[in-house]
C-alpha cells in the first residue's frame, strides 16, 4: 500500500484529465488496483499508458506488419531491430520520431532526438555508425520555417557532429500542412556481434538495478504525453516539457557503455529514454517477467527537493539503467569511474512481478543536511498493468477521401513553373524549358547542400558515398573481432535511404505508403545493394479521427504487402500520432528508412553521367504520365491532388532485382531512380552531378498523357540507367532475364539537357537547358528559405 | 615508427587517425588515454579531431588541463614530431604550442566539405607534398584561424605557414570566396610552430587517405612523416 508523500496534489478524476488519462483509463486503473492510485502512480499510468508508450491506438494495426525473415535477429519489441550482414555481425537500426518537441525548441528537440536514437542502438551493444534523418516543414514563406529549419539541421548537427556519428544522408520536404507540426524523423545504424547483442531485460531476481550517467532534473517532465496530444493555442507553454542535450555526456555513456558491456558483467540494460526511469524500469520487468524495486532516495541528482514523481517522470537525457550480474556491480563502477560517469545502485530485480519505488518524505541528498532515510511506498503497481494490459483501442475507422483534412489549395500564379506554362520550348527561359528550371530549383527538388554541409558526414572514415551523389549513401564498417587485433577485422559496405511522400499516402494511403517502402529500397538497390530490412516512423494525425485511424490503418496495409512483396522486414520502428494543430492534421507520412547490403564495394553506384557518349536508357515500365500528387502538380494547382498513382509490386521487385544484377555484373555507370519531380528532374540531377548534358527522346506514353506528365509525373518503379554504348546488348539481356522493359532513352553529351517528344526521326524539342542553368537553380533552392552563402 | 595517438574522452577521430597510421600508413599505431602521463616511447604524437571535453566554453580550453598534457609539452618541445588535426589544432593553439587561435567559422555554421590547400612549408610532414595542392575534407565549426598581424608577419617570414586555403589549381582562395570554409586570416589552413616539428592543421588527412574513400591526397602528409622518421633514426 503506498503513502501520501509531502507536496502530492489531490488526487481526483479532474488530475487524470489533466494528465491526459480518459474516464474509462481511470475508472479501469482504480478497479485493478482496488483503489485510487497515488499521486506519483498516476503520473506513471500516464506516461506508461500515453500513445508515445503504449502504441494503444496502433497496436491493434501493428500486429499486421512483417517481422519476420531469415535475415532478421532482432524484431520490434527491443530498443532497436537487427539483421544479419554475416560473419556473425549485424546491422542494429531503428527511427524515432521527435516532432513535438523541435517544434516548440528546434535545435534542442532536434538534438535529443538524435540522442535518443542513438542510445537505442548503443543500448543494444552496437557502436552506431550512421545517422539519416527525415525532415518535413511548412511551406517555405511560412514565417517560422527558416528559424525551424535552421535550428533543426543544426541540432542535429550539434549533437551527431560532436559525438561522432556521421550523418550520411536523409530528406527535407516542404508542405503547408506541417506549418503548425513540423516533423523531424531520426535514424541510426550501428554494427554488433550477434552473439554479443544485449537486450532491455531485467533478469536475475536479486540482481542489483544500476543508474548509469547524467543526473536528473526537472527537464522534460511529462514529454511522452506532450507528445501524445494534438497542439494548439498554448503549444508554446510547453517549453518544460523539451528536454536539453549533452552530446559530450553521451559519448561518455557510448563509450562507457560498450566497455562495460565487453565485461559480460551484465543481465540486461535500457536507456532511460520517453518517460524516463519509469518506462525503462517497467518494460526491462516486464520482458523479463519479473518485479523491480527502486529505492528513489538513490537516484543521483542535479535537482534540489526532487519529488518521487518528478524523478519518476523526468526525462532527463544522456542516462541509462542496467542490470548488473549480482557480485558483478564493481566492474560496473570501474569502468565508469575511467569514463567520469556517475554511477548509483537504485534499486533491486524482484520476483514480485510489481513496480515498486520507495522515497524518504523530506529527505535530499543535495541539502547541507539530508536528514535521515526512512523511505515510504510512494508507487506499488502490477508491471503488466501498465504494459500488455494496458490500454489498447480499436479505434473507429471511416474511409477518407483524398480531399480530407487537406491544406485548403493557394494562389500559385507567382510560381515560376505555372508562369513558365506547359508548352515545348528549346529557350531556357520560357514555356517547358523554365519549368523543369523552376522545378529543379524549387525548394522540394533542390540541392539539400546547405544541410548537409553542416553535418559531419564523414567522421569514422566509413563514408563511401557521400550526400547527393548516389541515390543512397554508401558506408563501410569496420566489423572488429573482440581480442584478435585489426588483421581479423571485417569489412562490409551498407546502403542506408529513407524515404516517404505523404502527397502520395494522401490521395491513397495504400498506394502511398507502398510506394514509400518502393521507393526506399529502390534507392538502396540504385547505389547498388541488396535491401535487407526496414524500419518505419508512422507519423499521422490525431487517431480519434476515424478518417485518420482508417489512413494509418490503410498506410500499415501498403506498407504490409510491400515489405513482404520486397522481402524487407520491418524489425523496429515508432508511431508519432496527433501530428495535427487546431484540428488541421499533417499529410498521412509512414516514414520508412531501409539497410541494405553491398556484396562488393566494386558494386557501388553513383547518379551522375560520367561519360561523353554514354547511353540513358529507362529500366521498368515507362508509367502513364499521370501527375497525380507530383510536386508538378502542387505548384500547378497549389493543393495535393490528381489521380493517384498505382504500384505492381511484382515489377518493383523485378525491377530492384534487374539493376541489383547489372550493378554486380559492372555494367552500369549511372543509376538514379525516377521519384519526386518525375523523369525531368531525375535526368537533370543526373547531368547536373555529372556536369554533363543529354540528348533525350521522352518515351511514348499513350495519347492521354500531356507532356508535362511525361516530364513531371511521378509513376513508380523507373530507373534511368547509363552505360558504355558498346555494353547494350549485355543490359539488354539482363533486363531480359527479370522481365523488366528497358527503353533507350539516348546518350549523354553537350553542355544542356535535350528533352524531345516521343517519335520517330528528328522529333520536336520540348525542352532545352544549359547544365549550367540547372546547376545554379538546384544549388540555390534553399536560398529563399535559409539565404546565400 | 610508432605513433601515439592521443584519447581525450570526446576525441571522435581518434579512429580516424589510428586506421590512418596503423592501417593504411603501417606504422606501429596505438591509443594513448587522456588520463595516462607518459607517451609510451612514441617517435610522433598524433593529437586527434573531435570536441576533447564537450567544448563547451572554447574548443581545447580544458583539455590544457588533462593528465597527458605535460608528457605532449615536453615531447613537442625536445622536438618530437606533433600533429594537430582539427580539435587537435585547437587545442595545441590553447597550450601555446602553436601560436594564433581558432575561432567561430565566419559564417557561423558546422561546415564539412572538401576543400583545397596549398603546401607551402617545409616540415617533417609537408616535406613529401610540398608545393603540391591537395584535396582534403574539413568538418568543424570553430575553424578560423586568427592571429595578431606581428604574428602574421612573423609566420611568413619564417615560412611556418604550412598550408593555405585555395582553389583545385592552387588558385588564391582571395578570388572566390567558397575556397576558404572558414575566413581564416590569410587564408591559414595549418601553421608549424617555431621550431618546425609541431604542425596544427584544420583539414582532415586521416580521411582522404585510401582509394577506397575516393581520395588518398592526404596520405602524403603521414608518407612525409614516415621518412622523416626513417631519415632521422
Amino acid at each position: 500500500m503506498t503513502q501520501p508523500f509531502p507536496g502530492d496534489r489531490p488526487v481526483d478524476a479532474a488530475l487524470a484529465r489533466e494528465f491526459g488519462l480518459s474516464e474509462g483509463e481511470w475508472a479501469h486503473a482504480i478497479d485493478v488496483l482496488g483503489r485510487a492510485p497515488s499521486y506519483t502512480e498516476a503520473g506513471v499510468l500516464s506516461v506508461m499508458w500515453s500513445e508515445h508508450c503504449s502504441y494503444k491506438s496502433s497496436r491493434a494495426h501493428l500486429g499486421r506488419l512483417p517481422t519476420t525473415g531469415p535475415q532478421v535477429v532482432q524484431g520490434p519489441g527491443e530498443n532497436a531491430g537487427a539483421v544479419d550482414i554475416g560473419d556473425g555481425f549485424c546491422a542494429v537500426f531503428k527511427m524515432e520520431s521527435h516532432n513535438h518537441p523541435s517544434y516548440i525548441e528546434p535545435y534542442q528537440g532536434a538534438a535529443t532526438g538524435v540522442g535518443g536514437i542513438l542510445r537505442d542502438v548503443f543500448t543494444m551493444g552496437a557502436r552506431p555508425v550512421a545517422s539519416l534523418n527525415s525532415l518535413r516543414f511548412g511551406r517555405p514563406d511560412h514565417p517560422k520555417t527558416p528559424h525551424l529549419l535552421r535550428g533543426v539541421v543544426s541540432g542535429i548537427g550539434g549533437y551527431g557532429n560532436c559525438i561522432g556519428v556521421p550523418t550520411v544522408g536523409g530528406e527535407l520536404s516542404f508542405d503547408p500542412s506541417y506549418d503548425g507540426n513540423i516533423l523531424v524523423n531520426a535514424f541510426t545504424v550501428g554494427v554488433a556481434k550477434t552473439d554479443d547483442l544485449f537486450f532491455g531485460r531485467a533478469d536475475g531476481v536479486g540482481n542489483p538495478v544500476i543508474y548509469v550517467g547524467a543526473r536528473t532534473g526537472r527537464d522534460g517532465i511529462h514529454g511522452a504525453t506532450m507528445a501524445s496530444a494534438e497542439f494548439g493555442a498554448e503549444t508554446e507553454s510547453k517549453l518544460p516539457t523539451v528536454q536539453v542535450g549533452d552530446p559530450f555526456m553521451e559519448k561518455l555513456l557510448l563509450e562507457g557503455c560498450l566497455e562495460i558491456f565487453a565485461r559480460g558483467c551484465l543481465a540486461g540494460v535500457q536507456d532511460m529514454g520517453a518517460a524516463g526511469l519509469t518506462s525503462s524500469s517497467v518494460e526491462m520487468a516486464d520482458r523479463s517477467g519479473n518485479g523491480l524495486e527502486l529505492d528513489l532516495d538513490a537516484i543521483p541528482r542535479r535537482a534540489r527537493a526532487l519529488t518521487p514523481y518528478e524523478m519518476l517522470l523526468s526525462e532527463s537525457q544522456e542516462r541509462m539503467l542496467m542490470v548488473a550480474k549480482a557480485g558483478r556491480e564493481h566492474e560496473v563502477f570501474e569502468v565508469c569511474e575511467r569514463w567520469d560517469l556517475d554511477a548509483a545502485i537504485v534499486g533491486r530485480v524482484t520476483d514480485s512481478g510489481r513496480f515498486v519505488c520507495k522515497a524518504t518524505p523530506g529527505y535530499d541528498p543535495l541539502a547541507a543536511a539530508p536528514g535521515p532515510r526512512a523511505p515510504v511506498v510512494v508507487v506499488d503497481l502490477p508491471v503488466a498493468l501498465l504494459t500488455k494490459e494496458a490500454p489498447k483501442y480499436e479505434r473507429p475507422e471511416r474511409a477518407a477521401t483524398a480531399a480530407h483534412g487537406r491544406t485548403p489549395a493557394r494562389d500559385v500564379s507567382g510560381s515560376p513553373v505555372v508562369r513558365a506554362g506547359s508548352a515545348p520550348s528549346g529557350d531556357p527561359t520560357t514555356g517547358l524549358s523554365a519549368a523543369l528550371v523552376g522545378m529543379v530549383g524549387s525548394p522540394n527538388l533542390g540541392s539539400r547542400r546547405w544541410v548537409w554541409r553542416q553535418f559531419d558526414h564523414i567522421v569514422q572514415v566509413g563514408t563511401v558515398i557521400r550526400p547527393g551523389d548516389s541515390d543512397a549513401a554508401v558506408i563501410r564498417v569496420f566489423c572488429e573481432e573482440p581480442g584478435a587485433g585489426p588483421a581479423a577485422t571485417k569489412v562490409k559496405h551498407l546502403a542506408l535511404s529513407v524515404d516517404c511522400n505523404g502527397r502520395h499516402v494522401q490521395l491513397d494511403p495504400y498506394v502511398g505508403a507502398a510506394m514509400a517502402v518502393a521507393e526506399c529500397t529502390r534507392n538502396v538497390a540504385c547505389a547498388g545493394a541488396r535491401p535487407l530490412a526496414l524500419t518505419d516512423c508512422l507519423n499521422f494525425g490525431s487517431p480519434e479521427i476515424p478518417e485518420t485511424m482508417w489512413r494509418l490503418a490503410r498506410a500499415i496495409d501498403g506498407l504490409g504487402a510491400a515489405c513482404r512483396a520486397l522481402d524487407t522486414p520491418v524489425v523496429s520502428g515508432n508511431v508519432s500520432l496527433y501530428n495535427e494543430t487546431d484540428g488541421r492534421p499533417i499529410l498521412p507520412t509512414p516514414t520508412v528508412a531501409v539497410v541494405g547490403q553491398l556484396a562488393r564495394p566494386d558494386d557501388r553506384l553513383y547518379l551522375a553521367f560520367a561519360t561523353e557518349g554514354a547511353t540513358i536508357a529507362l529500366l521498368g515500365a515507362p508509367g502513364a504520365g499521370k501527375l497525380g500528387g507530383s510536386e508538378y502538380y502542387v505548384q500547378t494547382h497549389g493543393e495535393v491532388g490528381g489521380e493517384p498513382q498505382s504500384l505492381d509490386l511484382d515489377a518493383e521487385r523485378a525491377l530492384q532485382d534487374a539493376v541489383i544484377a547489372l550493378a554486380q555484373a559492372g555494367l552500369l555507370q549511372s543509376a538514379h531512380d525516377v521519384s519526386d519531380g518525375g523523369l525531368a528532374v531525375c535526368l537533370a540531377e543526373s547531368c547536373i552531378s555529372g556536369g554533363r548534358g543529354a540528348r533525350v527522346t521522352l518515351p511514348g506514353l499513350g495519347v492521354e498523357a500531356t507532356l508535362a506528365g511525361q516530364l513531371f509525373g511521378e509513376d513508380p518503379s523507373r530507373i534511368v540507367i547509363s552505360f558504355a554504348a558498346d555494353r547494350r546488348e549485355e543490359v539488354a539481356r539482363v533486363a531480359k532475364a527479370h522481365g523488366v522493359p528497358l527503353t533507350v532513352l539516348g546518350e549523354v553529351g553537350g553542355d544542356a539537357l535535350e528533352l524531345r517528344a516521343a517519335g520517330t526521326g528528328e522529333a520536336p524539342v520540348v525542352a532545352r537547358v544549359p547544365v549550367a542553368t540547372l546547376r545554379d537553380a538546384h544549388a540555390r533552392a534553399l536560398e529563399p528559405i535559409v539565404g546565400a552563402g | 615508427m610508432k605513433i601515439a595517438v592521443l584519447r581525450f574522452p570526446g576525441s571522435n577521430a581518434d579512429w580516424d587517425a589510428l586506421h590512418a597510421a596503423r592501417d593504411v600508413l603501417g606504422a606501429d599505431a596505438a591509443y594513448v588515454f587522456h588520463k595516462d602521463t607518459h607517451l609510451d616511447g612514441a617517435d610522433a604524437v598524433i593529437v586527434p579531431g573531435g570536441y576533447a571535453y564537450g567544448d563547451y566554453l572554447r574548443p581545447g580550453a580544458i583539455a590544457r588541463f588533462s593528465p597527458i598534457v605535460p608528457a605532449l609539452v615536453a615531447f613537442a618541445e625536445a622536438g618530437g614530431p606533433v600533429l594537430g588535426i582539427c580539435n587537435g589544432f585547437q587545442i595545441l593553439t590553447e597550450l601555446g604550442v602553436l601560436p594564433g587561435a581558432l575561432t567561430r567559422n565566419a559564417h557561423l555554421r558546422f561546415e564539412c566539405r572538401d576543400i583545397h590547400v596549398r603546401v607551402e612549408a617545409r616540415g617533417p610532414f609537408t616535406d613529401v607534398a610540398r608545393g603540391t595542392v591537395l584535396r582534403l575534407p574539413v568538418a568543424h565549426a570553430d575553424g578560423r584561424y586568427q592571429c595578431a598581424a606581428e604574428t602574421l608577419r612573423e609566420l611568413e617570414a619564417r615560412g611556418q605557414i604550412a598550408l593555405r586555403y585555395c582553389g583545385p589549381q592552387g588558385e588564391p582562395a582571395e578570388s572566390d570566396p567558397w575556397l576558404d570554409p572558414n575566413g581564416s586570416v590569410g587564408h591559414i589552413a595549418g601553421v608549424y610552430n617555431r621550431a618546425g616539428n609541431v604542425l596544427g592543421l584544420m583539414p582532415h588527412p586521416e580521411r582522404a587517405a585510401e582509394a577506397a574513400l575516393g581520395n588518398d591526397d592526404g596520405l602524403t602528409l603521414f608518407r612525409s612523416l614516415r621518412r622523416h622518421l626513417g631519415a632521422a633514426s
